[in-house]
């Protein structure tokens, strides 16, 4: 009891010192400018509920000590949901269209393009365990090159597609090859700052990408040489299966072609996990000493890594750009590398459904609670904190073997390591 | 020794190590020769681990040669080439001190690793493996035979399917054996395997090694464990502060001065030395 009474006194105490200058003083404007007016009151009815709140929980506590496997069941069950939970997603993401609104569909888009952003960037930080803090790079590289190429040699977006991604696979590898000696932190370092170098040379080089002002004009995609458009003339969609031309049936097209993408580079992925290369990834990721007592080549499996993923955004990036119609360098600050990392990391590393699941959180959650923006970052980052004592490895931490003799069974996350670049 | 026409299969000459001032190895030279067990023993910080990092390409040695030759006559300057190229090209595996498995996959994954290069090179580029193309397929099965049946050599393959990390310390070192085992190597250097060993798990490892033996694959290692030394090598190389103090059978070294001097911390040059109670040659069988 008296140990009950101290641990609530100290909560208190930190209520005090925390809420004392947040909510007791209040500044006013007058004529003889700010002052500051004290309010006590409210900070002793908060303290002192502070100090009740914490006095009953510690009571709840001393009577249910059986709490904790109650709780462990429950993440076990969760556990074992997951396996019907990936399909359950896919099937809801194909019906999608057909039952939602226009604003939903968008929505719906925007998750896709982070959720194929996840799954590229889980290449590098997931699989290969490399930190990259710059990878909106890729992505503006994918954009600018898709931008660029379709405006000034008239290309479609599927002919440019590939090249988008090929540009900036080229750039993983120019940026991996004088990056990959670094490990840990002084790679993380050196990936932002190629992340702010791509982004200021879009800005600055006026001439080649428009500057600040951005590209606009740039191509829609088309389906087949259908193109879709508010007109029902020959060679529009609308046209060709006579129906009444209609503006959300580009939105459906251009959702099930970032679905397509983004299934694409699942697909890769889970295809790649099975082959030497991506096992020689994951290992990478838990020991590089051993890897090359075993004549791996680091380098160039890094640089893979790094290409894949690179490849995968730049993808993306193209993506963004017919969809938009329009892209800025604004488009691609350190705030989308951050988002994208954070998606991969609060998803589990190297964990594919956790990248969607993270997705849905994080875009859709912020994007439907607009409404309440103001008290948005403060729900967001008592969600992280709650990450980080319920989940700490991720949503879905563990990982399925690639190959087995019998049954396979689910890696414990404990004995993952995380890669230090 | 008689003399021997063909060239040894680990020829060192005057391998030097420096770390800065420091003086790890100094003009060492010794042979391994093709079929036998050869150990290098010495008293801690006597400069072993420093010269296995130099044949593994993990350091690059200061000054000397060291040289390898496959029954076949090609040979490698180990010196000149790149850490992963020593495994690949020259064939040569190791195990470290402290095991280094990947421990979040599993035993088979571990193994399947290990033939990463095999398999690499029956992807087609990457490009039709992930297609489902080629003959990548029938060389994943023929992978999956061959660590199986290393698996089996070790006593592990009951538990292919459980993460390396959760297996026990005994059963990983075995792992780490069986893993180098599975780049097909015509050289295996083993950094203390006994270490952390009981009785009956040393008597094991000794069969394993034998084994190996009789598959064509010569061996070093380094060992503290007289146990193993003494019963299974063929011929053992003692170093003391970075120099080598002897070189034999096991009889002739267990016998030499030198090495009983340098182990008691006694003699000439035995002043900095272990303590007594380090002093492996007394349970030497």
């Amino acid at each position: 009891m008296r140990t009950a009474l101290g641990d609530a006194f100290i909560s208190a105490l930190v209520a005090l010192g925390l809420f004392a200058p947040m909510v007791g003083l209040l500044t006013a404007p007058t004529d003889k400018g700010l002052v500051l007016i004290p309010r006590p009151m409210p900070v002793a009815a908060i303290v002192a509920a502070v100090f009740a709140a914490r006095l009953a929980f510690l009571a709840w506590r001393a009577r249910r000590p059986a709490a904790r496997p109650g709780l462990r069941a429950l993440a076990e069950r969760a556990t074992a949901a997951t396996k019907y939970l990936g399909p359950g997603v896919l099937a809801f993401a194909l019906v999608l269209p057909l039952l939602a609104g226009r604003y939903y569909i968008d929505l719906g888009i925007l998750v896709l393009t982070y959720v194929m952003l996840g799954w590229g960037l889980n290449i590098v930080v997931g699989l290969a365990g490399l930190l990259d803090l710059g990878y909106a790079a890729f992505y503006a590289v994918g954009a600018y090159s898709y931008a660029l190429i379709a405006q000034d040699f008239g290309l479609g977006f599927w002919t440019c597609l590939p090249l988008a991604g090929l540009f900036a696979a080229l750039w993983g590898v120019m940026l991996g090859f004088p990056v990959l000696r670094l490990r840990g932190d002084y790679l993380a370092i050196v990936t932002l700052a190629f992340g702010e170098i791509i982004r200021v040379v879009i800005t600055n080089w006026v001439s080649l990408t428009g500057g600040p002002n951005g590209i606009s004009g740039i191509p829609r995609p088309t389906l087949f040489g259908l193109r879709f458009g508010a007109s029902a003339g020959p060679g529009t969609f609308a046209g060709f299966f006579h129906l009444a031309p209609s503006p959300s049936q580009r939105v459906i097209f251009l959702y099930y072609v970032i679905l397509g993408l983004a299934l694409l580079t699942n697909w890769v992925t889970l295809r790649l996990r099975r082959l030497p290369l991506g096992r020689a990834w994951e290992a990478l990721r838990e020991d590089e000493v051993a890897c090359r007592s075993l004549g791996i080549n680091i380098t160039t499996t890094k640089l893979t890594a790094f290409a894949m993923g690179a490849m995968f955004g730049g993808f993306a990036g193209a993506f963004f750009a017919t969809r938009q119609g329009f892209i800025s360098p604004e488009s691609f600050t350190f705030m989308e590398s951050a988002t994208v990392l954070s998606i991969v990391v609060l998803g589990g590393l190297g964990s594919q459904l956790g990248v969607v699941l993270a997705a849905l959180v994080m875009i859709g959650g912020s994007e439907l609670s607009r409404s309440f923006a103001d008290y948005r970052m403060l729900v967001f980052g008592l969600g992280l904190v709650a990450m980080m004592v319920l989940r700490p490895r991720g949503l879905v931490a563990g990982r399925t073997p690639t190959v087995t003799l019998g049954q396979p069974r689910e890696i414990p996350a404990e004995l993952l390591a995380e890669g230090r670049g | 020794m008689p003399p021997n026409a063909a060239p040894p299969l680990l020829s060192v000459e005057r391998l030097g190590m420096r770390f800065g001032g420091l003086v790890a190895v100094d003009a060492l030279s010794f042979a391994a020769r093709r079929g036998e067990i050869t150990a290098l023993i010495g008293p801690n910080g006597a400069g072993k681990t420093t010269v296995f990092n130099c044949i593994t390409g993990f350091y690059r040695p200061s000054s000397g040669t060291i040289l390898l030759t496959h029954a076949d006559g090609s040979a490698y300057r180990l010196e000149r080439l790149a850490g992963h190229r020593i495994a690949r090209r020259a064939r040569l595996a190791r195990t470290f001190q402290n095991v280094r498995l990947f421990a979040g996959m599993t035993a088979l994954e571990n193994l399947m690793v290990a033939q990463h290069n095999t398999l690499m090179a029956a992807t087609g580029f990457g490009v039709l493996a992930v297609l489902g193309l080629g003959r990548y397929r029938a060389a994943e099965r023929a992978a999956v035979a061959r660590a199986s049946e290393w698996l089996d050599a070790v006593g592990l393959l009951s538990r292919a399917d459980d993460p390396a990390g959760a297996l026990p310390y005994g059963a990983q070192r075995r792992l780490e054996i069986a893993r180098a085992m599975c780049t097909g190597p015509v050289l295996l250097c083993l950094d203390e395997p006994a270490a952390g060993l009981n009785l009956r798990e040393t008597e094991e490892l000794n069969a394993l090694l034998l084994r190996i033996l009789a598959t064509g694959c010569s061996i070093l290692l380094i060992e503290h464990d007289m146990g193993v030394v003494m019963r299974i090598s063929d011929h053992i190389v003692v170093l003391d502060h970075g120099r080598k103090i002897s070189d034999g059978t096991p009889e002739a070294v267990r016998a030499d001065p030198r090495v009983i001097a340098a182990y008691l911390g006694e003699g000439d040059e035995g002043a900095e030395d272990e303590p007594v109670a380090a002093c492996p040659l007394a349970g030497a069988g």
